[in-house]
C-alpha cells in the first residue's frame, strides 16, 4: 500500500504531472514556481518520464509552444507565477479560443509594481476572465490530485478547455507536507492516454487559427462560452470519479462549519486554512462562523454556491488582489451581482488581505467576525494608512 | 559561383500548396514566395504561421488557402508554436502514437513579425536547435496594419508612420540584417531569396528542408500595395533589388558565406529606387548616401564570401 510521505508540495506537482504522463513541457522559470520546473526537467532528464522539456526563452514563448504540441496532439504541461503569467496573457485567451486541454499550474503571486516575489492572487484575478477552468487549492494533496484530474477534465471532448491549477505562492507551494502519490497504475486506469479530435498532421490537413469576420465571430465566442459553462457537469463527474477511485473526495464548492451559521466567510486558497483555523477558535468562545470556499472559480459554480450560502444573512468575503479601482473585489462583484438577481437579503462585506505575501493571522479574521465593517466600501485589513 | 541547378522551367513541381482564391492584392510577391517554397517543402509540411498579410488573406474562417496543416496562434510567436509542434512530433513518434515519418516544419512571419516582435521567439527557437525552417517573408513594413514602419524598413523609405515631411525625409534608420542576425546563432543553413528568382528560391528552400537542425529562409517579397508600384512591376522589383545589391542573394551554409547571384557588377541603387512611390520623396544626395552604404556592404558580403 502507498504511503503518505513528506514532500514539498511543489515537487509532488512535478510528479503529479509525471504521473499523468506529460509528453511536451515549455516553461520558463520565476520563483515561487520554479521548483515545480526544476523538478520535471530533472525527471525528464533521468528518462523517468517519456516527454520533450521545451527551455523555452519567455513565458510568452512557453504558452504559444504549449499551443503548438497541444495542437499537434501531445498532452501538454507548464507552470508560472506572477508576472510570467502576465507575460503569456495574450496567448492565454488563443489556448481557450482554440481549445487546446492544457494544463497550467499557476503558484499564485503579487504583482509589480512593486516588486514582490510573495503570494498573493493578483495575478490569477488580471487572467480570471481568460476562459480557462480554474481550480484553486488548499493543500499539497489537493494540488496533486487536481493535477492529475485537471487533464481529465480538459481532454473530455465535452469539454476541450484548458485549465489552470492555482495554489499560492510559498505558503503552498514552498511547505513540505504529507502527501500520498497514488501508484502510476491507478492514475493510468483514471486518466487514458490523450485522443484529440484534430491534429497537425499531413495525413488530414486541417487549418487552425482561421480569423472569425463578424458573422462568425459572435457564434465562435458563444459555442466556447457555452463548453465553459457546461464544464461544470464534467467537472463534477471528474471530481466523484476521483473520489471513488483514489477514496478522497472533492467538491466545486468545499464548506466548513457551514450548515447552521448566519454568517460564512467566502475564499479562495489556502488561506482557507487559517480561516478554518479562526473558526476553531470562535467556537471556542461561543461564536459560530462558517466558512464557504471555492475549489472551482470558472466557471463560477452559482447553483453551488447559493445553495452554500442559503440563509445566511452576512458575508464576509476575503480576497488577495486589490480591485485596481473597481467598485470591489473580483471575487466580490461575482457575488453581489448573484445577490442582487436572486434577491438575497444578505449583508456583504469586501476585506482586501494577504497582499504580497502579508501575513494574516487568525485574530484578524476573527476580528472580522466580531465587529463588521461597512459593506460600503472595501477594507483593507491590516494596511498602515 | 552558382547553386547546383535543381530546378527548371521544364522541371518543377506542379502540385500547389497555397491555392489560388486567395484574398492578397495583385502582383503580390510574399504569397508566390511561399507558394514557390511550399511546393520544395512539400506534402508533409506542418506550417505555423504569424499574423499578418499572409495569415489574413489566406484564412478568413471557414476558407483556407492551404492544403497543408496550418495553425496561427498570434503575431510574435510563430517559432515558439513551431517549436511546440516539432517537440509533439518527436516525442509521439517515439511513443509510437504517431507512425513515425518525416516530416518537415515551417514557421513563418512577415519581417514585423521576425525582426521586431518576433525576434526573441526566434532567436530562442534557433538556438535551442528545432529542427524547421523559419521563412521571413520581407515586404519592408507592417504592411497588415497599412503599411508602417519596421526595422527591416529601408533607410528613406516612406510609410505612414516613417513619413517625410519638414523635419524627415522618411525612414531613418537602416534596414535591420536579419539574415546576418539569424547566421549568428550559428545554424545550419540561411539564405536570402526573392521569388524574382524562382529557381534559386527553390534550391534554396531544398537546401532548407534537408538541414538537420534550424534552416532560416529571408524572401524578399516585393508589395506593389506598399511600395507604391504598379502591380505588374512587382518581379522586376526583385530583380532590381537583387541586381542594385540592395538585397543581395547569398547563402550561409554552416558559417560559409556564398553569393548566390552575378558578383561581376551592380546596377546604380538609383535604377531601383526610382519608380517606386515610397522613396518618391529622396534627394540625389539621399540617394548617394544610400549608394555608399549598399556599396560597403556588397564589398563585405563579397569579403565573408571569400571574393577578392
Ligand atoms: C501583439 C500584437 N501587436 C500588434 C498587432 C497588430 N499587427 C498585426 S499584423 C501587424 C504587422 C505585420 O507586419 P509584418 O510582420 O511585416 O507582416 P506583413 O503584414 O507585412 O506581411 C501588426 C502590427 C498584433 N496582431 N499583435
Ligand atoms: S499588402 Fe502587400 S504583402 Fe500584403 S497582400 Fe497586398 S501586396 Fe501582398
Ligand atoms: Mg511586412
Amino acid at each position: 500500500m502507498t504511503m503518505k510521505k513528506g514532500i514539498e508540495v511543489s515537487i509532488a506537482i512535478a510528479d503529479a504531472a509525471k504521473l499523468a504522463r506529460v509528453e511536451v513541457i515549455a516553461a520558463y522559470p520565476i520563483t515561487p514556481q520554479t521548483h515545480i520546473v526544476e523538478h520535471l526537467s530533472e525527471i525528464v532528464a533521468n528518462g523517468e518520464l517519456e516527454a520533450k522539456y521545451i527551455n523555452v526563452e519567455s513565458e510568452h514563448s512557453a504558452m504559444s509552444a504549449c499551443c503548438g504540441a497541444s495542437a499537434t496532439g501531445a498532452r501538454t504541461f507548464t507552470s508560472t507565477s506572477a508576472q510570467g503569467l502576465e507575460l503569456m496573457h495574450e496567448i492565454l485567451f488563443i489556448a481557450s479560443g482554440m481549445r487546446f486541454p492544457i494544463v497550467m499550474a499557476t503558484v499564485n503571486r503579487a504583482l509589480s509594481s512593486p516588486l514582490s516575489i510573495w503570494g498573493d492572487q493578483s495575478d490569477v484575478m488580471a487572467a480570471r476572465d481568460s476562459g480557462w477552468i480554474m481550480l484553486f487549492c488548499e493543500n499539497g494533496q489537493e494540488a496533486v490530485d487536481s493535477t492529475i484530474m485537471a487533464f481529465k477534465i480538459a481532454e473530455d471532448r465535452r469539454v476541450l478547455l484548458p485549465v489552470m491549477i492555482n495554489l499560492d505562492g510559498f505558503s503552498l507551494s514552498h511547505v513540505i507536507e504529507p502527501i500520498l502519490l497514488p501508484p502510476q497504475e491507478d492514475v493510468d486506469a483514471f486518466l487514458p492516454s490523450y485522443n484529440p479530435v484534430y491534429t497537425l498532421h499531413p495525413d488530414k490537413p486541417v487549418t487552425m487559427g482561421a480569423y472569425g469576420m463578424p458573422e462568425i465571430y459572435t457564434e465562435a465566442k458563444f459555442a466556447q462560452e457555452t463548453a465553459l459553462r457546461n464544464s461544470k457537469v464534467v467537472i463534477d463527474e471528474v471530481l466523484e470519479d476521483f473520489g471513488k477511485k483514489f477514496g478522497r473526495s472533492y467538491k466545486a464548492v468545499e464548506k466548513y462549519n457551514n450548515d447552521k451559521t448566519e454568517f460564512a466567510f467566502i475564499g479562495l486558497g489556502s488561506i482557507c486554512e487559517n480561516i478554518k483555523t479562526s473558526i476553531d477558535y470562535l467556537k471556542d468562545e461561543g461564536k459560530e462562523a462558517g466558512l464557504v470556499q471555492l475549489r472551482l472559480f470558472r466557471p463560477f459554480p452559482k447553483d453551488d454556491f447559493l445553495k452554500a450560502i442559503e440563509g445566511k444573512k452576512r458575508l464576509a468575503i476575503i480576497e488577495r488582489a486589490m480591485p485596481g479601482g473597481a467598485t470591489y473585489g473580483p471575487l466580490f462583484n461575482e457575488i453581489a451581482a448573484l445577490a442582487h438577481t436572486h434577491g438575497l437579503d444578505i449583508a456583504l462585506e469586501n476585506y482586501i488581505c494577504g497582499l504580497g505575501g502579508r501575513d494574516v493571522q487568525p485574530e484578524e479574521f476573527m476580528d472580522v467576525f466580531t465587529s463588521p465593517q461597512s459593506g460600503k466600501n472595501i477594507t483593507v485589513l491590516g494596511v498602515r494608512e | 559561383m552558382r547553386l547546383k541547378k535543381i530546378y527548371s522551367y521544364t522541371d518543377h513541381p506542379e502540385v500547389e500548396y497555397a491555392v489560388s482564391g486567395h484574398r492578397a492584392c495583385q502582383g503580390c510577391a510574399e504569397i508566390l514566395g511561399l507558394r514557390l517554397a511550399l511546393k520544395v517543402f512539400g506534402k508533409d509540411t506542418i506550417m505555423t504561421m504569424a499574423t499578418g498579410c499572409m495569415e489574413i488573406i489566406s484564412t478568413p474562417f471557414p476558407l483556407t488557402d492551404w492544403t497543408i496543416p496550418w495553425i496561427h496562434v498570434a503575431f510574435e510567436n510563430a517559432a515558439a508554436v513551431a517549436s511546440g509542434v516539432e517537440s509533439a512530433l518527436k516525442i509521439l513518434m517515439e511513443k509510437g502514437k504517431i507512425p513515425k515519418k518525416d516530416i518537415h516544419v515551417i514557421a513563418s512571419a512577415g519581417d514585423g513579425g521576425t525582426s521586431d516582435i518576433g525576434l526573441q521567439a526566434l532567436s530562442g527557437a534557433l538556438e535551442r536547435g528545432h529542427k524547421f525552417t523559419y521563412i521571413c517573408v520581407d515586404n519592408e513594413a507592417y504592411m497588415n496594419t497599412g503599411i508602417q514602419r519596421s526595422s527591416a524598413t529601408p533607410f528613406g523609405a516612406m510609410t505612414t508612420t516613417s513619413p517625410p515631411g519638414k523635419k524627415s525625409m522618411g525612414q531613418a534608420t537602416w534596414k535591420k540584417n536579419m539574415p546576418k542576425i539569424a547566421a549568428a546563432h550559428n545554424i545550419p543553413y540561411v539564405a536570402t531569396a526573392c521569388p524574382s528568382y524562382p529557381f534559386d528560391l527553390m534550391e534554396k528552400a531544398k537546401k532548407a528542408k534537408n538541414t538537420n537542425g534550424p534552416s532560416y529562409l529571408h524572401i524578399l517579397s516585393v508589395c506593389p500595395t506598399g511600395w507604391r508600384i504598379p502591380t505588374e512591376a512587382a518581379i522586376e522589383y526583385g530583380r532590381l533589388a537583387v541586381r542594385s545589391g540592395a538585397f543581395p542573394l547569398y547563402e550561409v551554409e554552416n558559417g560559409k558565406y556564398r553569393i548566390t547571384q552575378k558578383t561581376d557588377r551592380l546596377i546604380p541603387i538609383s535604377e531601383y529606387l526610382k519608380g517606386q512611390g515610397r522613396f518618391r520623396h529622396l534627394t540625389d544626395d539621399i540617394i548617394e548616401n544610400i549608394q555608399t552604404r549598399i556599396s560597403a556592404e556588397w564589398e563585405e558580403l563579397k569579403f565573408l564570401s571569400g571574393i577578392k
